[in-house]
């Protein structure tokens, strides 16, 4: 029944799950706003998660070395993000439809790698929660903040260290002249090819580390298109948090909230066919966006090659 | 044009990685027409020169330790049965493109293939119109019962709310805490069935349990699904089922939890080896050998099967890691021997 939600357990079970489940959406999505403020859409975000969840998955298990599954797909990640760089930096292609391309590669690879090298669905011991003395055992608030495994932490460490990055540093500076005026960014010395270069590949490199944060993290399975969507869902927040890294957090958290939310009314036998409950997170997420339209725009050079003229 | 031209390289390189069938045996294609191409129908004689050839096409993967895997482990245990020389198969998987798949089984009705299934409800309707035009060609799909009252169709379902019936009974017997989770896909087919039998097995048993229910809205969404039985957890339950290839993060929840776990479609002791109790196994080989029979005699369709625990088709196969407690074995022997004389008999919503 409809009380039955309000009650602590499941406050803290909607607030704990929540959490844990918008961290490969921060991951993944501020990696993408780093491209996007200089200028690159890259739809490829999926795909790269998907090769980053297998490669993490694959060495974790063969080698039993966590963090070398994390470094793994860190690296496939970023040579991920190097090919979409060189396609769209050097060879100028269609934004959108070579991310789309880089995407189907990532699920036929992660896919084909999966076949031959395991062929059969396995399990790894993954990131176990970290209990903090002390902060761990305090009612609720340790259940939710502080019983959570390191990449969750990481996750969330992400967003001040990409808000000082992109806001307070030259490097931040160069990153929005670039995807604001390449042109005038270009006259002043800015490489607008190396600036792209670094931020699509550090995309790479965060969306992989989204895909091991499921696959020996949260998980610890890999299974063919484990992340069903969610790379996709990660571009999207990009905008609905305007580029900004405290926006894509309000909004993972909020998608996550919700989409925990629907799984604890049916829990509860709430009657509300299971169908509608499973549209609600993208149904509020979309409400909200439009209740809150952004002054904020898109940056002014996205998804424009850019080519120098003289 | 330069991006053109990558462009194109890119999509021929994504669809090399995705497209391609596998084949089972590579040396498949050899016809040789040694005699006069037979032509099956009515020919009952002595052993065929020629081994049965048989292609499937599956929405899922062959190592999902669910849907897609219980055909694949199924034509595997038909081949190890009829040999190796008399029997050979190829398929299609991860074709969740109906589109895609409506053309994977022309194709292998085109190569002349004994029988081709179609391992998935959603082919239904390209298999009814793909079907009229192969007449000598047997086709057979599921889970269902429909066979459009075509002669070259065979529909194939599996009563999973027998093999969801005896899982709850164990569940009820086991649970402390009688409160049991479930996490399903969408709310349709076997899967739908299972739950539905579940909760009746679990009522049956112990009125008093709780059984919790929540359809997570895909078959692909693993985070969701694992996040779904993280949440029956912290409702209080210690006894989980869930069904579709999805539940694959919902186990190492429950593992983590130490929640005990019945699962349906394919066995799934391998992912947890000590908290999966039982699995309710599909073995549609039960279902396949008949249809071989019968296409071998000329009848190419035209019939429906349910694989239940009565034929065969489905197959309660307990843990060995698990220490079931001899009276929940002796109580989960009995239920399966209720329903399969008809005592017991399932209720359904």
């Amino acid at each position: 029944m409809i009380s039955d939600l309000f009650t602590v357990t499941v406050f803290v079970g909607i607030l704990a799950s929540g959490i844990r489940l918008s961290t490969p959406y921060l991951f993944a999505a501020i990696g993408e706003a780093f491209g996007q403020k200089s200028g690159v859409l890259n739809l490829g975000v999926e795909g790269q998660m998907l090769l980053g969840a297998f490669a993490a998955f694959y060495v974790a298990l063969t080698t039993g070395n966590l963090w070398l599954g994390l470094l793994t797909a860190m690296l496939v990640g970023a040579l991920m993000g190097l090919a979409m760089a060189y396609v769209t930096v050097n060879l100028q292609a269609e934004q959108g439809i070579s991310g789309i391309g880089f995407y189907l590669f990532g699920l036929g690879m992660s896919d084909l790698l999966f076949q031959k090298l395991m062929g059969t669905v396995e399990t790894v011991k993954g990131f176990p929660k970290i209990h903090i003395p002390g902060l761990s055992d305090i009612p609720y608030i340790g259940e939710i903040f502080f019983s959570q495994n390191i990449l969750v932490y990481f996750a969330y460490l992400l967003v001040p260290i990409a808000w000082f990055v992109l806001n307070k540093t030259t490097l931040g500076l160069k990153i929005r002249a670039v995807g604001e005026n390449p042109d005038a960014a270009d006259s002043l010395g800015v490489s607008v090819a190396r600036v792209r270069y670094f931020t699509i590949i550090l995309g790479g490199t965060l969306s992989g580390i989204a895909g091991a944060s499921l696959s020996i993290a949260l998980l610890n399975v890999f299974q063919q298109n484990m992340t069903s969507g969610l790379g996709f869902i990660a571009v999207a927040l990009v905008y609905f948090g305007a580029w900004r890294p405290i926006g894509i957090l309000g909004g993972a958290l909020l998608f996550s909230f919700i989409n925990s939310l629907q799984l604890w009314m049916q829990v509860l036998s709430i009657p509300v066919p299971s169908d509608i409950a499973v549209m609600m997170p993208y149904v509020v997420t979309i409400l909200v966006l439009v209740a809150t339209v952004s002054k904020v725009r898109a940056p002014s050079a996205l998804s424009k090659p850019f080519e120098r003229g003289d | 044009m330069k991006k053109f031209v990558w462009f194109v390289l890119t999509l021929a390189l994504v669809l090399s990685a995705c497209g391609a069938p596998a084949v089972e045996a590579p040396a498949a294609e050899a016809p040789v027409a040694t005699e006069a191409p037979a032509e099956a129908p009515a020919a009952t004689e002595a052993p065929m020169a020629e081994p049965f050839r048989v292609a499937v096409v599956m929405p899922s993967g062959i190592t999902d330790k669910a849907f897609g895997q219980s055909m694949y482990d199924a034509l595997t245990r038909i081949k190890d049965q009829m040999g190796e020389e008399n029997f050979e198969f190829v398929y299609s998987e991860n074709m969740f493109v109906v589109d895609d798949a409506a053309a994977a089984i022309r194709d292998y009705a085109t190569q002349g293939f004994d029988l081709i299934i179609a391992h998935g409800s959603q082919y239904g309707s390209s298999l009814q119109e793909i079907a009229p035009d192969f007449p000598e060609t047997s086709f057979a799909w599921g889970t269902t019962v429909d066979t459009f009252g075509q002669p070259n169709i065979f529909a194939y379902e599996a009563l999973s709310q027998e093999g969801g019936y005896v899982n709850g009974v164990l569940a009820a017997t086991l649970t402390k805490s009688k409160v049991i989770g479930v996490v399903g896909p969408i709310e349709t087919g076997d899967a739908k069935l299972y739950i539905d039998g579940f909760k009746a097995g679990v009522i049956a048993t112990n009125p008093d349990a709780q059984v919790n229910v929540n359809y997570i809205g895909s078959f692909s969404d693993i985070p969701l699904a694992s996040e779904a039985a993280t949440t029956h957890i912290a409702a209080g339950a210690d006894v989980l089922s869930g069904s579709a290839q999805m539940v694959v993060g919902a186990i190492g929840k429950a593992e983590e939890a130490g929640a005990l776990w019945f699962g349906t479609q394919s066995n799934q002791a391998s992912l947890a080896p000590t908290i999966v109790v039982a699995s309710q196994v599909y073995h549609w080989e039960v279902m396949l050998a008949e249809m071989i029979g019968l296409i071998q005699g000329g009848t190419l369709g035209g019939q429906s099967f349910s694989a239940d625990l009565a034929n065969g088709g489905q197959v309660i196969e307990f843990n060995d890691g698990y220490a079931l407690p001899a009276e929940a074995q002796a109580l989960a022997d009995e239920t399966i021997k209720g329903i399969v004389d008809g005592t017991i008999t399932i209720t359904l919503p």
